[in-house]
């Protein structure tokens, strides 16, 4: 069998992948995919100490975090289809009205 | 090497590789089918740790519903490759090393969770798969109410994202 440790960094390995992703990219709908990759290694490693441990609750865990990075992914859409609407651009260096 | 070892390796490459491409990808339908190749890859490992039920709602909630939706909005919208810009002062001298201390943190707690003495016991797993049957009493008996909190969750998130995708004349 492999070892659980091969798993987890697998998993921080894609984390920090996401993290690089949505500080450097400036597409507000690749951003979005950047969070969707950090949540799914995050999935990865939940799924591996679930089987380390032989314990359900780590699966039941992953099935809420994707429940809830759908319902995020519906929400963030439509704001990214608000922004693309007002500002005419997907850039996120354009929406900068909270910026000093 | 065993077959599962060569599997894990395969997919992971393939994962990481996903990722990258992610990430150096300028068209935003690229990087919507690099993740979804990640999405695939995971939900095998997920088969190769035994978790059935997550890896056949990885394919068909994650690799599916969701990357549908970004796939649309993509089209919706016509994305184009995106813009370089400059980095600000502040993304400079604060974001990056910020940026790699976090990088150089989560390897440190992988490598001591892995390799350092505390390492756990059953650190190389057990076999079999986990059955779906355990897996929706426990989901339906002790995480009931969480369970239906997320029922209600889903159906935010379909009113707002009706509010604010509707057009305000």
């Amino acid at each position: 069998m492999v070892p659980i440790s091969y798993y987890l960094v697998l998993s921080g390995i894609l984390f920090g992948l996401g993290v690089i992703g949505f500080v450097f990219k400036r597409n507000i709908i690749t951003i979005f995919m950047a969070i969707e990759l950090m949540l799914n290694a995050v999935n990865l490693a939940f799924v591996a100490f679930a089987r380390a441990w032989n314990q359900l609750d780590g699966l039941i865990f992953v099935f809420f975090v994707i429940v809830v990075a759908a319902a995020e992914a519906a929400v963030g859409l439509a704001i990214a289809i608000v922004i693309a609407q007002n500002r005419r651009s997907l850039n996120v260096e354009d929406v900068n009205l909270l910026k000093f | 090497m065993s077959l599962p070892i060569i599997l894990f390796f395969v997919c992971a490459a393939l994962a990481v590789a996903g990722a990258i491409a992610l990430i150096v990808a300028r068209e935003p339908i690229h990087s919507a089918l690099s993740l979804i190749l990640v999405m695939v890859t995971l939900a095998v490992l997920y088969l190769l740790l035994g978790a059935e039920f997550i890896a056949a709602v990885q394919v068909i909630v994650y690799a599916g519903a969701v990357m549908v939706l970004f796939v649309f909005v993509i089209m919706l919208l016509n994305a184009s490759a995106e813009v370089r810009t400059n980095w600000s002062k502040m993304a400079m001298y604060v974001g990056v090393p910020l940026g790699i201390f976090l990088l150089l943190e989560i390897a440190y707690w992988v490598w001591r969770s892995s390799v350092g003495p505390n390492v756990a016991n059953g650190a190389t797993a057990a076999t079999g798969a986990f059955s779906t049957r355990a897996l929706s009493m426990e989901l339906f008996k002790h995480y009931l109410f969480p369970f239906e909190v997320t029922s209600i969750l889903i159906l935010i998130a379909i009113l707002g994202a009706l509010v604010l995708a509707k057009r305000s004349e």
